[in-house]
């Protein structure tokens, strides 16, 4: 069916007619069939709704509310004071730093190793299908695992690997940094980067096996070499997929929280937001307080996900054009 | 190395010694045989290159090969450190420099499994089993009828539908977190498994519906509508005829949505305690070091990552386009 309403009207606008034309004519007498039409959607839908909005809904009521959980008896109506005490709170603004700064080095260290590990894979080579399994591996070690295995079996300062293979390569006298407490966001966002490549490899990948194999072809009997045939062929066509691999890492470090919690517990000031607002009403009670916070991290989100939608749009229409 | 083999055995008949010398590259007495496949390349391609040109070529072809799978090593390194240490006992586990061939025991595992006493894993390991298969099972449910309503009997406006389930992923987690956490207070549903089923089957039926819906687009109407002129209504033709021909499709969206099902942490950490903690929740308690217990984290590590592990390298072709929310085929 999507083959046959292939369009190149964007597939979120609002027309009447929109680009479902084979849908049965909406003549009063078949509202009936436009509901049955409809029913097997329903139960999803009214599902998400349900679950996802009305929380939600729910979060935005509270936050105008003074209340501490552990004073439930002193509630009141606070008007915008819980986002003016966010907006004013150094510990809070600093957590918007944080998040900022660990997800756009974790995405942009991400892309960029992905690219490279894509560019390499794309190429055949003895032990290919073996490689790429290799490489998804940390994707799929579960987040808490992952961390745990960074913070103590990695970067243990007395016996974790890194200082044992600095003894090994220097000797006894080579130094033994304390890695967490002496970078302590330079180590969750490593160990985040390591978990993030494979993902951003894979989507990259993925652009790299679309690409037109005639027109690589045509431009290599022009006389293009390598890196002009990477600059003005491969790169122009990845885009998307570099938007795309950005803009859902983006989304979903952003709403990290495994790794901040379990290699600093939010301590040396590597608390984000989504680790802030947990504190704030799990440890300060201060449901208020952080239900504002919530609805920050809701608009910055937002508008992140207005770009994201945009991308996938644009790929979503891309495929249901090519078909 | 590539290109000589695929020059000589694309070359005609009885060019064994050909391909066998572009297979062995490299290998020495083969360099004669090799000169003679890549003779064979040059001369098919028509190109004219030098024989010198095509061997920097094929050089700098195995370099990068080389790369490839040194980073790959690298990158698994980690997890193999992780392997290896949880076979090791406790003071060969923790020692500088490393102990790479120290004998190997299942101690680590007896241990997390309770041999010394101490929590045992079993039930976290089960609520997350019970969390991420029922919850996967109910968003298959609610997303088969859902994405035939959008791809094979489209509803009006129905990529407004769909957007509208990609925008609900977008939401962070912890802005609905409180909310949650207050309602399952007071209706007394906190450290109770179900509570999860429900909130994980939230968080994968957008990823779902996009995927399925991709799938499902594939299905021939022909197929649908024969069922229907011989009467078979939705639910009969959803079990009997759609969901045969997507399976492959279905086993895939099944797959993702349990492996975030099974890593999610916040929630079940905000909302279990004692009774309904989950896997990774169980991990949590070994955040604070405790004396020597790196064999036992690996172990533990190992034990909650592997259902994860062997899902994802099943589904490895399906993961991307999961992730992407089926943009990325």
């Amino acid at each position: 069916m999507a083959d046959t309403t292939a369009t190149p009207t964007p597939p979120v606008t609002h027309t009447a007619a929109g680009p479902v034309a084979p849908a049965p004519p909406a003549r009063p007498r078949n509202k009936l069939r436009a509901w049955a039409i409809r029913a097997p959607l329903l139960p999803a839908l009214v599902f998400m709704i349900v679950v996802t909005q009305l929380p939600f809904v729910a979060t935005l009521v509270i936050s105008f509310f003074d209340w501490n959980s552990l004073y439930p008896d002193a509630r009141e109506f606070a008007g915008f004071q819980n986002y003016s005490e966010i907006l004013s709170d150094p510990d809070l603004r600093k957590s918007v730093l944080t998040t900022l700064t660990l997800t756009a080095t974790t995405v942009i260290a991400s892309l960029v190793l992905g690219l490279a590990l894509a560019l390499l894979l794309d190429r055949r080579f003895r032990g290919r299908g073996l490689v790429r399994t290799l490489l998804i591996a940390p994707f799929l070690v579960v987040p808490v695992a992952a961390a745990l295995l960074w913070k103590h079996v990695l970067y243990n300062p007395e016996y974790g690997l890194f200082n044992g293979m600095l003894t090994w390569f220097g000797g006894d006298g080579a130094p033994q940094p304390d890695w967490v407490s002496s970078m302590p966001l330079v180590a969750v966002e490593a160990s985040l980067i390591w978990q993030w490549t494979p993902f951003m490899m894979l989507i990259l990948l993925a652009g790299l096996q679309s690409r037109s194999a005639e027109q690589i072809e045509a431009a290599r009997i022009d006389g293009a070499g390598t890196w002009q045939v990477f600059r003005f062929l491969t790169l122009p066509h990845l885009r998307r997929y570099l938007e795309l691999g950005a803009l859902l890492g983006s989304i979903y470090v952003v709403q990290n929280f495994d790794a901040v919690f379990t290699i600093t517990s939010g301590g040396l000031g590597t608390a984000n937001l989504p680790y802030t607002v947990y504190q704030t009403f799990y440890q300060a009670h201060e449901n208020g307080v952080a239900s504002a916070a919530g609805v920050l991290v809701v608009i910055g989100s937002l508008i992140i996900a207005t770009f994201a939608l945009r991308v996938v749009s644009s790929l979503f229409r891309e495929e249901v054009f090519s078909k | 190395m590539t290109t000589a083999k695929a020059g000589a055995s694309a070359g005609e008949t009885g060019e064994n010694g050909g391909a066998k010398g572009g297979a062995q590259g490299g290998t020495k007495g083969g360099a004669a045989v090799v000169a003679k496949g890549a003779a064979k390349a040059v001369s098919r391609a028509g190109a004219g290159e030098a024989p010198p040109l095509q061997r920097k070529a094929r050089r700098r072809s195995a370099a990068l090969g080389l790369l490839a799978w040194l980073t790959g090593i690298v990158f698994f390194l980690p997890v193999a450190w992780m392997v290896l240490t949880s076979l090791h006992s406790e003071s060969d586990a923790a020692t500088n420099p490393p102990s790479v061939a120290a004998s190997l025991t299942l101690d680590g595992y007896r241990e997390f499994f309770g041999a010394e006493g101490g929590a045992s894993p079993w039930p976290a390991l089960i609520n997350s089993m019970t969390a991420s298969v029922v919850s996967t099972a109910l968003v298959l449910l609610l997303a088969l009828p859902a994405a035939y309503a959008l791809s094979i009997r489209p509803v009006r406006k129905w990529t407004d539908v769909l957007f509208f389930f990609l925008s609900t992923k977008m939401l962070p987690v912890v802005a609905g977190l409180l909310p949650v956490y207050l309602f399952a207070k007071n209706t007394g549903l906190l450290d109770n498994v179900w509570l999860l089923v429900i909130l994980y089957t939230s968080m994968n039926l957008p990823i779902a519906v996009w995927m399925m819906q991709s799938f499902l687009a594939e299905v021939p109407v022909a197929v649908i509508e024969a069922a229907q002129i011989d009467g078979a209504r939705l639910p009969v033709v959803l079990s009997r005829v759609v969901a045969p021909i997507a399976a492959p499709g279905i086993a895939a969206t099944a797959l993702i949505c349990f492996i975030f099902s099974w890593n999610e942490m916040l929630f079940a950490r905000v909302l279990t305690g004692v009774i309904a903690q989950t896997a990774p929740v169980f991990l949590t308690g070994f955040i604070t070091s405790q004396g020597l217990f790196l064999a036992k984290v690996c172990a533990a590590s190992v034990v909650i990552s592997l259902p994860v592990l062997a899902a994802g390298f099943a589904a490895q072709d399906k993961l991307v386009q999961g992730l992407s929310l089926g943009a990325v085929k």
